[in-house]
């Protein structure tokens, strides 16, 4: 699904990834673990396509296909999803209005016609119910007065409806009570199937326990410096991240 | 010969066909002899540092329209907000047009000046009301004064409220190589009533149209107006727009001001609170490209305790266009609890751009609440990203943007389909087809 190799970004000149390889395959959960300050969204927004970002060196590739070339929203008529951490206010537009806009322009871009308006709102009632979202949440401005943990939800919901082959949640956890981490750790889970890919980048190993990952990542200082199973980040949730620091400092 | 002497020039010839007994037309002499001696304001007034009439004044303007032109409806059809019933009051090339028109005297009068001008029925209100507002020390409004015989003539009686909204449209067909119109408008909303009133100028060639238009608005006690000033005319049309309003206890005045197109745009709105627990609405949304040119001069003077302002103007600026936001607010020294917010934020869309933004506040009161904000900046790119990434694409994103930055202007917009066709204009003007109605 997803093969980044080499990969090198840096804004104004300051370098942040600095030799990434990372293979996601179809069907997969990958966690992305590491400290302040390590890269973990600057690789989220690299390969979601910000352009804020120089990339020097690697490649990025979905489905065999490099992405390098391509601007955001390209990559997204291709299927990736990118949960941001900080979501972006846009008064005046609803919730369900941005979902038809984005939806109908993906289905632009593949040459197909508008989504016809009442599978539309099957699929915005259907979704919305996995996510335990109210009906009148929808027809508010987009983001507008949300809290913190209304926007994550509101995340994985675009998510569910834009249906993506491969989704990246940064720290999609944080803001959210337990409760609605529960709930929107279950849809991420109900959106999970062989032919798509996630990567969940976190702090903490609490939305593992919900989103059981195939595989954790360490990334510090621009490197994935650790790989291995869930089992790792219990590891790093007990021992925290120095003993790891000093390892990659060796 | 100059437009200012030809103007003056032409006063007599102007007054021939005028009732000279008439005691408005002492109001005229005295506004000729004003605008004689100031003049077209240059760029050594402060208040016309940023705009400049030269350029207006080296053509040579039609004063007086030559000849009646019939338009056909199904021509102009789309000027007029024609999905909902209106009257109308109508004029082409600044001469009334009944066909197009649609007035009534049904408990309510909406007709025109120069009816209330000539009819005896009207005399009173005309005494009681006309030139109270506007300036007589400001030329442009003197140069209207000097000139006025034709415009809208609104007159709401109290507890009365007209059956629909009123629509006003200036409609210039080219007729002229180049025409000067001076409207004069005068709306009374007396005590309780209440009106909802569109007005638009529209010119239908590329020939050059001059307009100076002077309204004047009296709400009395408890009364609510809602004004709407659909600017987004030809690009070669340009645009004087003077408009001063008085408000008694309890009043509530909303003026909208959509600049959307034209050559150059001068709004000169003012405010006089003459009454207690007033609330006084000022609101903007200017989209300009090209080289046109927008400036807001508004002017709110709290008179008496216990009153509110709102002042609220967006503008987007493309291409070389210019904007000016000049926003001046009295707070008498009796006018305390004076509750005044004035806020004007603006998007640069290029380097060759620019906006003049000044708030002018003249505060005598000490009990009182005064807030104003101004921003000046580019979007917002992480913001423009996180719409890119759901697969819109950047044209239909900055679109967006753009219409979320300006539509809490729109919020307070009373007519629904005046509002819907507002977002049209501005999906056009930003170049998108929405997926979904704005």
């Amino acid at each position: 699904m997803l093969e980044i190799k080499n990969l090198h970004a840096s804004v104004e000149d300051k370098e942040i990834l600095k030799g990434i390889n990372l293979k996601v395959n179809a069907g997969e959960v990958h966690a992305i673990m590491g400290p302040n300050g390590s890269g973990k969204s600057t690789l989220a927004e690299v390969i979601a396509g910000q352009e804020e970002f120089e990339v020097g060196e690697g490649n990025i590739l979905l489905e065999g296909e490099d992405l390098e070339e391509l601007s955001p929203e390209e990559r997204a008529h291709k299927g990736v999803f990118l949960s941001f951490q900080y979501p972006v206010e846009i008064p005046g537009v609803s919730v369900t209005n941005f979902m038809k806009t984005a939806i109908n322009e993906s289905r632009k871009a593949q040459g197909l016609e508008d989504m016809p308006a009442s599978e539309m709102l099957k699929k915005i009632r259907e979704k919305s119910e996995m996510l335990e979202i109210d009906r009148k949440f929808l027809s508010r401005s987009l983001n507008e007065g949300f809290s913190g943990g209304e926007k994550k939800r509101n995340e994985i919901f675009q998510m569910a409806m834009m249906e993506p082959k491969l989704a990246i949640l940064d720290e999609t956890d944080s803001g959210l009570d337990i409760d609605a981490l529960r709930i929107v750790a279950n849809g991420v889970n109900k959106l999970r199937s062989k032919d798509n890919a996630i990567i969940v980048i976190t702090h903490y190993q609490r939305l593992l326990e919900y989103i059981i990952p195939d595989f954790v990542h360490v990334l510090y200082n621009g490197k994935i410096v650790k790989s291995g199973t869930k089992e790792l980040a219990l590891e790093l949730e007990e021992k925290g991240y120095d003993w790891l620091k000093e390892e990659a400092a060796v | 010969m100059d437009l200012k002497e030809k103007l003056v020039s032409s006063f007599m010839a102007f007054e021939d066909g005028l009732d000279l007994d008439h005691p408005v037309h002492e109001e005229r002499s005295n506004a000729i002899k004003n605008f004689e001696t100031k003049g077209f304001p240059t760029k050594k007034d402060e208040a016309w540092k940023y705009t400049s009439l030269k350029g207006l004044q080296k053509i040579d303007f039609s004063i007086f329209p030559k000849q009646e032109t019939t338009l056909e409806y199904k021509d102009v059809k789309k000027y007029f907000l024609h999905d909902i019933d209106t009257y109308k009051i109508v004029f082409v090339d600044g001469v009334y047009s009944s066909y197009l028109s649609e007035t009534t005297h049904d408990g309510v009068d909406v007709c025109l000046m120069s009816s209330a001008f000539s009819k005896p029925m009207f005399q009173q209100v005309i005494e009681v009301y006309f030139n109270k507002a506007a300036s007589k020390d400001e030329s442009l409004t003197s140069l209207n004064t000097a000139f006025s015989k034709e415009g809208a003539y609104i007159y709401i009686p109290k507890n009365k409220m007209p059956k629909k909204p009123i629509q006003i449209l200036h409609l210039a067909t080219g007729n002229e190589a180049a025409l000067m119109l001076q409207p004069r408008n005068l709306i009374v909303a007396e005590d309780n009533a209440e009106v909802q009133i569109i007005e638009r100028h529209q010119s239908l060639t590329g020939n050059e149209v001059f307009t100076n238009s002077v309204t004047e608005i009296f709400a009395g006690k408890d009364a609510i107006v809602d004004y709407y000033k659909v600017q987004n005319d030809a690009p070669t049309a340009s645009l004087v727009d003077n408009t001063y309003i008085s408000q008694k206890d309890k009043s509530v005045v909303r003026v909208h001001t959509f600049s959307l197109g034209g050559k150059l745009i001068r709004n000169n709105l003012n405010f006089y609170q003459n009454g207690e627990r007033i609330d006084s609405t000022l609101k903007g949304i200017t989209i300009l490209g090209d080289k046109q040119h927008v400036d807001h001069h508004t002017l709110v003077h709290h008179a008496q305790p216990n009153c509110e302002s709102h002042q609220d103007y967006k503008g987007i600026f493309g291409d070389s266009s210019t904007g000016v936001f000049n926003g001046k607010i009295i707070v008498d020294k009796i006018a305390q609890k004076t509750d005044a917010f004035q806020q004007n934020n603006n998007i640069l869309l290029s380097d060759r751009s620019t906006i003049n933004s000044k708030p002018q506040l003249e505060i005598f009161a000490d009990d009182v609440k005064c807030s104003h904000g101004c921003t000046i900046g580019q979007l917002d790119e992480e913001a423009l990203f996180y719409l890119r990434s759901r697969g819109i694409p950047k044209k239909e994103a900055k679109a967006l943007m753009m219409y979320a930055f300006a539509n809490n202007v729109l919020e307070s917009v009373r007519i629904p389909e005046l509002k819907a066709r507002i977002n049209k204009i501005i999906a056009e003007k930003l170049g998108v087809r929405m997926g979904f109605d704005l």
